[in-house]
Parts: C-alpha cells; structure tokens; sequence
C-alpha cells in the first residue's frame, strides 16, 4: 500500500516541514503521495511534485479549505485513507490540530512526534518533556502519524516529477470559521528551520532587553528563541517559545542566554549540533549540554557580541 | 451554561521522570503527582467564565486510580461543582488508557452531561500526545479551538485565538465545542484552604469504562522505554573573544 504525507500549507506555499514527514515516509515501504489541501494552492501542489521521492500528488483546493480548518480538512483526509498504511503529517501546530481529528474518525490511536521509524508497525517518540524515548507498536491496521521535523533531514524539494491529481475538497461543514491572524513579521529565519538560533530567558529581565538578543541574531542572520520562563513572565509571545510545549529545534549553532537549563527547555534543543551558554550562575543545567560556556553577566556579554561580531 | 473540564493526575512537574527497572514503563511509586498544568488552566478558564457569568455549571472530570480523586477535589477547591472519576487501575501515561480511549470515555459523558463546552489541556506531560480534545471533537462531530490563548463567549458561538507556529489565529467556532488551552491563556489561582474544606463536600462519582460501555485495553504496546543519549558538557571559555574564535575557528559555524 501507499503512504500519505500530509502537506503543512504556510499560506499558499508548501511548509518545510513537509519536506521532513516525507524523508519519514521513505523510510516506510510503498509510493509517497502528498495531500495538498487549502484554498488556491496550485504552487503549493506544484512544488510538492518536485520533491524528490514523491510519486503523487493529491490536490484538494477549495475556498471552504482555507486556513485548514480541521473540521473541513480531516474529512477530506478520511475519505482517502482507504489507499494508505500510513498517514503522515508533519508535527507542526497544523499536523498536532487536524492529525488526531482523522485518526479518530478513523478509531485509529495516532503515534505523536515520532523521532525514528523502527518498522513499519514500530516507531519511537519522546516522552516526559523528552527525558525518556518510547518505541510504541501500534496495532492499528492503518498508522495515522506525526513526525517531528529535526529528527528526519529534509527531502530534496527539487528533482521529484510527480504528477498532481484533484480529489474531492469535500464540503464546509459550518463548524468554524476563520477570523484574522497575528502572525509575527521578522526579517529574521523561521525558529524552527534557521541555522542559528539564539535565545533569551528569565535573565534579560524585561521584554525592552531582548533587543540586546535581536541585535546580536541580526549579525548572526539567526533567529529569535525563548525559554518557557520567559514567555510565561511576557517578555516575547508564545512562538519564541524553545521546548517541549514549544518549538522543537535543532540549528547548527544554538545560543542560550540567561536561560538556567530546564528539563523542559532542553527537551526542544539539545539535538542542536553545538550550544553555547551564557549564564552568570555557573551552576546552571544549561553549562551540562553546551560545547561552550561563558559565566558572565548577559548585560556586559550581548553588548560585546554586538560589536565584535 | 455548562462546562465540562477534564483534568489527568500525572507526574508533577517539577519532578524528574525515572524510568522503571523493567524498561518499560516509568517508574511513578511514590513520587510526587499533581494535576496536569495545562488542565490547571483549563480548570482556571471555566471559573472565570462562571465568575464572569457566563457559566452555571463546571463539571471537571478525570480518569486514572482512585488517587485521582484528589486531582478533582483540587479542581473542586478552585471552583468547579462537582466531579466524576472514571476509575481505572490501568497505566494512564503509557501502555494503557490511551488517547482515543479517553476521547471514547469523554465522548459517553458528554452525551449523559449535555455541556455546550468541554475545556480540556492541549497535552498531558506524561504522554505528551496532544491528541485527546481533537479526538473528542472529532468523535462528537463538534468544532474545535486548540492551542487557546483566549477565549471570548459569544451567543452560540465562541472565538478562541490560537497559539500558532507563526504567531497567532482567531477562529469562530459554533457551539457546542472543545478548547484545548495553552500556556497563556490563564495564570491558574492556588485553592484557599476554606475552598479546600469546602471542597470536600462537593459530590464526587465514580464510575468505570464498563459503565460508560467503552475499552480501556491498548492499541499500542510499549516495546522498550530508553534514556535519550547524553551530551557532554562542553568547556567554559573564559571571554567573549575567546568564544567568537572557538565558534568560527573550532567549531566553525558561525
């Protein structure tokens, strides 16, 4: 049988998480096909047929699909399921809001934020804020699956040549509506897809003085993270946010300023390839995962940075 | 209106998870548990509709051991009315009450209780799935609002604005509905210890799956439950000049 990998649309374009649930699906056995669903997506659809490793793609595109509502979209996965295994959806906040929607309609136990492909029955996953890892065997006959993003390498987004076929869109079941978005407009590289990222905690005090962070992330062409602690306190919103209940990132180079280290927050970023911390309490957690630590106070070292960098 | 609010007793917080000598499940004897933080806010979320008017009635529901009853007193202290343990002596974290059957359970209750909301955690911190509230919605053919950052009442509807991952998303939904909070959404209050005494003459049932007419028995069986690898610590660089040159010269990524 064949695998569905459905697509995050951001907006009208094909997610990058996408291009990781797919690296996923090639390591399941049969075709890869990839659902695009949402309201005038032809480019999202188009892109998604030159990924390398897909052998369809699926288009569902109407205006009740907008915004991927999940009362709309789940029914649209639902009706296709039959073909598939698997249906695989990338753990972003799009897969995590429609994934379980179908797998109950599927009265199927979903596997969330998978991080290894075992077989095609097993897979692992972290559990407890990620200080224990699980292998799960699901007895489910059709798998319904979200996979988390740093732990499979993206797929090739060009040399794929697959062809895009319409499927039904299905109909607006009048459940929800969408009413506006405040998405975060920054220069700056996506959190979860930058090659640096350098964030800041309860240290930096006030909201005012991650300035002193964005300086230095806009030397660094990184992006802008945050500990749970700093959210919680209100110095930046919630999609700064590095961790378990946040964002799960894994950049070349992770920068954690005034952040103490906790099991939570570590749990989003210790699959960084190098970390460095920066903390005045030389007892921090953080100073046991970082490649390099700096015992300073952040407010002599951001400024510093800033101007030798 | 009525409000039901699920809420799951799980390891606390603050404790750090151990895993249990067979390798397969955690090991949760004599450790701390406390109410899952996100059905913290959730509880905290139904008592302010109901302070604020708009709300007659919380019912706040669990399902786990007979010890889960002091998950809903703890509920019951900070407002909720009244309480339902569904009792079960299986694991509730891994390889036993899964999400879908919870989902299952909650779906039976709703359809005996007849709320116009059920406010749930977007995810336990055991299991850490953030499944359950989608699942229920699903199950009940019912709207759903998850990730909660705020929630305004409106007459049969509710706008709930949601934690998306690039910022944030305000939808309508048609009541009846399922919300699945966030962190933001609330900072939940502490009980005060009158409300705890008073609390403990709330009504509290119990009741099991059979009850319900729903199977507590896994679909996914645990196969191994390992420690993550571990990271070295690193070394401590005495100054920022030092630590530019260790990034671009050693490590080279900058």
């Amino acid at each position: 049988m064949s695998i569905l990998v459905v697509a995050d649309i951001d907006g009208k374009e094909l997610g990058p998480a996408t291009l990781n649930a797919v690296t996923a699906a090639s390591q399941l056995d049969g075709d890869i096909h990839v659902l695009t669903a949402g309201d005038g997506i032809s480019a999202a659809a188009e892109a998604a047929s030159k990924v390398a490793g897909g052998a369809k793609v699926l288009k569902a595109d109407a205006g009740h699909l907008c915004h991927a509502l999940a009362e709309n979209l789940a029914p649209v996965v639902v009706a296709l399921a039959s073909d598939y295994s698997h249906i695989l959806f990338p753990a972003t906040t799009f897969g995590k809001n429609v994934a379980p929607r179908v797998a109950a309609l599927l009265d199927t136990q979903q596997i969330s934020d998978i991080t290894k492909v075992v077989s095609a029955s097993s897979f692992e996953r972290p559990v407890y804020a990620g200080n224990a890892l699980a292998v799960v065997e699901s007895t489910d006959d059709k798998k319904v699956i979200t996979v988390r993003a740093t732990a499979f390498d993206k797929a090739a987004a060009e040399g794929g040549s697959a062809s895009v076929e319409d499927v039904d869109a299905g109909s607006d079941t009048g459940l929800s509506s969408f009413e506006k978005a405040e998405l975060s407009e920054s220069e700056r590289p996506e959190l979860t897809a930058a090659d640096i990222v350098i964030s800041g905690g309860r240290g930096l005090g006030s909201g005012e003085n991650f300035s002193l962070i964005e300086k230095v992330a806009d030397k660094l062409g990184a992006a802008v993270g945050a500990s749970r602690a700093a959210v919680d306190a209100g110095y930046v919103p919630n999609d700064y946010q590095v961790g378990q209940t946040g964002k799960i990132v894994a950049p070349n180079l992770y920068i954690a300023v005034g952040i103490s280290g906790a099991i939570q927050h570590l749990a989003g970023m210790k699959d960084s390839k190098v970390i460095v911390a920066i903390n005045k309490d030389e007892e921090a957690p953080i100073f046991q995962v970082a490649d390099y630590g700096l015992v300073a106070d952040l407010f002599d070292v951001l400024p510093e940075l800033d101007q030798k960098l | 209106m009525k409000v039901l609010v699920p809420v799951k007793r799980c390891l606390d917080y603050n404790v750090k998870a151990r895993i249990a000598s067979d390798g397969k499940s955690m090991d949760l004897a004599n450790v701390k548990m406390s109410m899952n933080p996100f059905d913290e806010i959730a509880v905290e979320e139904a008592v302010r509709l109901k302070e604020a008017g708009k709300v007659s009635e919380i019912v706040v529901v669990s399902i786990g051991p007979d010890k889960a009853q002091e998950t809903l007193r703890t509920a019951l202290a900070v407002g909720a009315d009244r309480a339902i343990l569904v009792q079960t002596d299986k694991p509730t974290d891994l390889g036993g009450v899964e999400p879908l059957a919870v989902a299952k359970a909650l779906k039976a209750l709703v359809e005996k209780e007849n709320p116009d909301l059920v406010i749930m955690g977007k995810q336990s911190i055991d299991d850490d799935s953030n499944q359950t509230g989608q699942m229920l919605s699903a199950l009940l053919g019912w709207s759903q609002g998850t990730f909660a950052s705020k929630v305004e009442l409106g007459d049969g509807n509710v706008s709930v604005t949601r934690e998306i991952d690039g910022g944030l998303e305000t939808l309508k939904l048609k009541l009846p509905a399922i919300i699945t909070t966030d962190l933001r959404l609330n900072e939940p209050r502490y009980a005060a210890l009158p409300n705890i005494m008073k609390a403990k003459k709330k009504p509290l049932d119990t009741l099991s799956a059979d009850d319900l007419g729903v199977s507590f028995e896994p679909r996914l069986s645990v196969v191994s439950i390992s420690e993550p690898p571990k990271r070295e610590a690193g070394e401590k660089v005495a100054d920022v000049d030092t630590l530019i040159d260790k990034l671009k010269n050693e490590a080279k990524v900058i």
